[in-house]
């Protein structure tokens, strides 16, 4: 597999080449790929014309693999190896899971991430994701007629760290650049928000099938502003589903059942809820391995009933994001209702009532999260002018922090912050001649580390021994564009500094991303040597078109001694791209990032100039 | 350290033209986010992610009225220290002590609209105080003055995150 047409050396890209680039709306019950095309953000259908690609994989015992519509047909008929709603295991253990006992499935309790034992082995959530991104990859290939210079995929903007960082793991282990991770309902607003030339103050209500976010952002022209974010990661339309089915169990006097009556059930009682959307009264017919036969009917007042405390949960966190935002309903200009749960008349009732006006519901909303995303990974692709791009301004949802004595967490940086972010504090040694300092960084607005979900644990070690309270170790956390977060910590009284950088440990450590890329390959009988060869040579390509547009426009900034510098780096890495070598690329690529660092700097410095300037961005 | 308003081209001043330092924020970030380096070598991104954080930090710290008091403060050699130094007026102390048992009271009435209550006289209060730090600051120069009200602004944002916090308990 080829990542990239490889250009000739000294032959760049020309500067407005159009990059392949798309979004991926990774759901719990479908997931959809799309792009920007002559301007039109579209979502790619598969060969059948399907736009949706159900989020199903069903593992067989030979390697194979069915992801979709094909693993969907079989759900019924092979419970065990068919995983549905992967997302709600991405980056959770065991116990966080809900709804285990009714889930057919062979978990194994794995540190970090849960797993699940399939007839081609113990699969992480991880793999079986990377899974359905693989197929949307390849379509997306298939219908542009290339290879994908990047991908953006949304998330739960209620997703903590270790289920992004699973996210993005996933992305990587489908051979996707991952560009960004992308908050779904910010996905939305800027679909919305582009189609309708929308300013003011709107909330985006997303009801997905396994997560719920309330996000309110602030929309201006070329600006798309988070305020504030809350929700439930743990609360979707799944729940309705299962609400069904325990009152089917419950009406039909049912004993406890296999895994492939239960598969049954489920999906008869997500179609009655789907059916109620439209109708009165929706029927629930069952025929049970044991030959019996469930025969029951629901009708909209039960399913009302029996679903309200599900409703009334979405409700919390719309009143603390207003909260957050210092905002009433009064202020809201407009509800986007996204996710196919949003369908469900009760909900669009329960959300009229609360904002006092009528949601907006005419983007799709199935499809709006993709189109936003495309239109995002096209804009970080570079293929939009820079006068016709926006800015996109989003924050973390839930406040990090670290444990301290008596099991007390301490917030380092609160939610609604704006991302990137860092905060930095100072913590002490508190026993004379103590040399290792051991921390626990966690996720969650509750006061005791135990209520909040622990990220990674660490030791700083090597600290010169002191008195009591006399170390100074500063911690420094530092939040990404994709809302992931890495540790520091530093021990800096003595001038003797003992570092360690941690990423959260439920993100899978690079070694076993490695090794489930081997196994993919073992399978797929691709070459590892190639890919990586491949993959270098995207890099080096990117880094020396990159290089080439900045001295385009800044070579003034260097002087004659240090542009010659950056000048033979550019020509090093251009004698080694078409050798196959992947060691020399990555090395000459290395190198070309060191001989360019001041130059980035100064080129910031130059943009702040140019912004505090009052220039536009477009006359430059 | 670094002077936050240089950032953005503002005198240090408590009075703040918020719409101007939006727009300059703005205007920044349109140059520097880590969206327009998304493509670019590893040189760039890192830079980019650097300025961009602290061009955040400076933002919030700047629209949230204690921290640019206190940035104020700190860039005349004034450290609220507020952990270790928090020798208030009995008064003002008295006075924080009763609202807390109000909180509590309509915490355990599950009583929303109290809060509410409490939330709007707060802000009035934190208003009123405000204006004096701005004048202590900005017309008279009166930093030691200065620090005094602020700390008494902390009391009241904490006080307002205790009550944001004790709504999730009511509802």
């Amino acid at each position: 597999m080829a990542l990239l047409q490889i250009s000739e050396p000294g032959m760049s890209a020309a500067p407005h080449e159009h990059r392949l680039a798309v979004g991926i709306d990774l759901g719990t019950t479908n997931s959809l790929v799309a792009t920007v095309r002559s301007g039109v953000a579209t979502v790619l259908a598969d060969e059948l014309g399907r736009p949706l690609l159900p989020s199903i994989v069903r593992y067989h015992a030979d390697g194979r693999v069915d992801v979709g519509y094909a693993a969907q047909a079989k759900q019924a008929v092979d419970p065990k190896n068919t995983i549905v709603s992967v997302k709600r295991f991405m980056g959770r253990g065991l116990r966080d899971v809900a709804h285990v006992e009714n889930a057919p499935y062979d978990f194994v309790d794995a540190p970090g991430m849960v797993q699940v034992r399939t007839a081609a082995g113990v699969k992480s959530p991880v793999e079986v994701s990377s899974e359905i991104l693989k197929v949307l990859k390849l379509r997306a290939e298939a219908s542009l007629g290339g290879e994908l210079a990047g991908a953006v995929i949304t998330v739960p903007a209620y997703f903590d760290d270790a289920q992004r960082q699973a996210t993005k793991d996933a992305g990587k282990l489908a051979g996707l650049n991952v560009l960004r991770l992308l908050n779904e309902p910010t996905a939305a607003a800027i679909a919305y928000g582009l189609e309708n030339a929308s300013e003011g103050i709107y909330a985006v209500y997303d009801l997905g099938g396994g997560t719920f976010d309330l996000s309110i952002l602030k929309l201006a022209r070329g600006v798309f502003e988070v305020v504030a974010t809350s929700g439930d990661s743990m609360l979707g339309g799944d729940d309705f589903d299962q609400r069904v089915f325990c009152w089917a169990v419950e009406q039909a006097k049912l004993s406890p059942l296999g895994p492939r009556d239960m598969r049954q059930l489920l999906m008869k009682s997500r179609e009655a809820k789907e059916y109620l959307t439209y109708h009165g009264e929706a029927p629930i017919t069952v025929r049970l391995s044991s030959g019996d036969v469930v025969d029951l009917s629901i009708d909209t007042e039960t399913f009302c009933n029996i679903t309200q405390t599900l409703v009334r949960k979405t409700l919390g966190p719309v009143r603390k994001a207003l909260r957050d935002a210092g905002l009433t309903v009064d202020d809201i200009k407009g509800v986007v209702m996204v996710g196919g749960a949003t369908r469900m008349p009760q909900i669009q009732r329960a959300v009229a009532e609360l904002f006092r006006r009528d949601p907006l519901n005419n983007l799709d909303p199935d499809k709006v999260v993709a189109l936003g995303a495309a239109m995002q990974a096209n804009v970080l692709a570079g293929n939009q002018p820079t006068d016709q791009d926006w800015l996109l301004l989003d924050v973390i949802p839930l406040s990090l922090g670290i444990e301290t004595m008596g099991g007390l967490a301490e917030k380092i940086i609160p939610r609604n912050t704006t991302i990137p972010a860092a905060k930095a504090q100072e913590f002490t040694t508190f026993k004379d001649g103590q040399t290792a300092m051991s921390f626990h960084v966690v996720q969650g607005e509750r006061e005791l580390v135990a209520d909040c979900r622990s990220l990674a644990r660490f030791d700083l070690r090597g600290i010169p021994p002191m008195a009591a309270g006399a170390a100074r170790v500063r911690v420094t956390f530092q939040v990404d564009a994709d809302g992931l977060l890495s540790v520091t910590a530093r021990e800096a009284s003595t001038g003797i500094e003992a570092s360690i950088t941690v990423k959260p440990s439920y993100g899978l450590s690079d070694a076993e991303i490695e090794r489930m890329l081997r196994e993919s390959f073992e399978h797929a009988k691709e070459d590892v040597h190639a890919r990586a060869l491949a993959e270098h040579r995207v890099d080096a390509q990117r880094l020396l078109d990159a290089t080439r547009s900045a001295l385009a426009v800044d070579r003034a900034l260097l002087a004659p001694r240090e542009l010659e510098a950056v000048e033979n780096a550019v020509r090093a890495l251009e004698q080694v791209l078409t050798a196959n070598d992947a060691r020399a690329i990555k090395q000459a690529t290395d190198a070309l990032n060191r001989a360019t660092e001041e130059f980035a700097e100064r080129r910031m410095d130059e943009g702040i100039k140019r912004a505090l300037a009052g220039k536009k961005i477009g006359s430059l | 350290m670094h002077n936050h308003f240089d950032l953005f081209g503002l005198a240090p001043a408590f009075a703040l033209d918020a719409a101007a330092l939006e727009r300059r924020y703005r205007e920044i970030q349109s140059q520097v986010h880590p969206d327009r380096f998304a493509h670019a070598g590893d040189a760039e991104r890192r830079a980019s992610l650097q300025w961009t954080t602290r061009v955040n930090e400076a933002y919030r710290t700047l629209m949230d009225p204690v921290q640019r008091a206190k940035h104020i403060l700190e860039l005349h050699g004034i450290d609220l220290g507020f952990e270790t130094n928090t020798q208030m007026p009995a008064e003002f102390l008295v006075q924080q002590l009763e609202l807390r048992e109000e909180l509590e009271g309509a915490v355990t009435g599950k009583d929303a609209e109290a809060l509410d209550r409490m939330r709007s006289e707060l802000a009035a209060n934190r208003k009123s105080l405000e204006r004096q730090i701005g004048e202590a600051i900005d017309s008279r120069k009166d930093y030691a003055g200065a620090a005094g009200l602020v700390r008494k602004l902390m009391f009241l944002h904490r006080l307002d995150a205790e009550i944001e916090a004790a709504y999730e308990e009511v509802e």
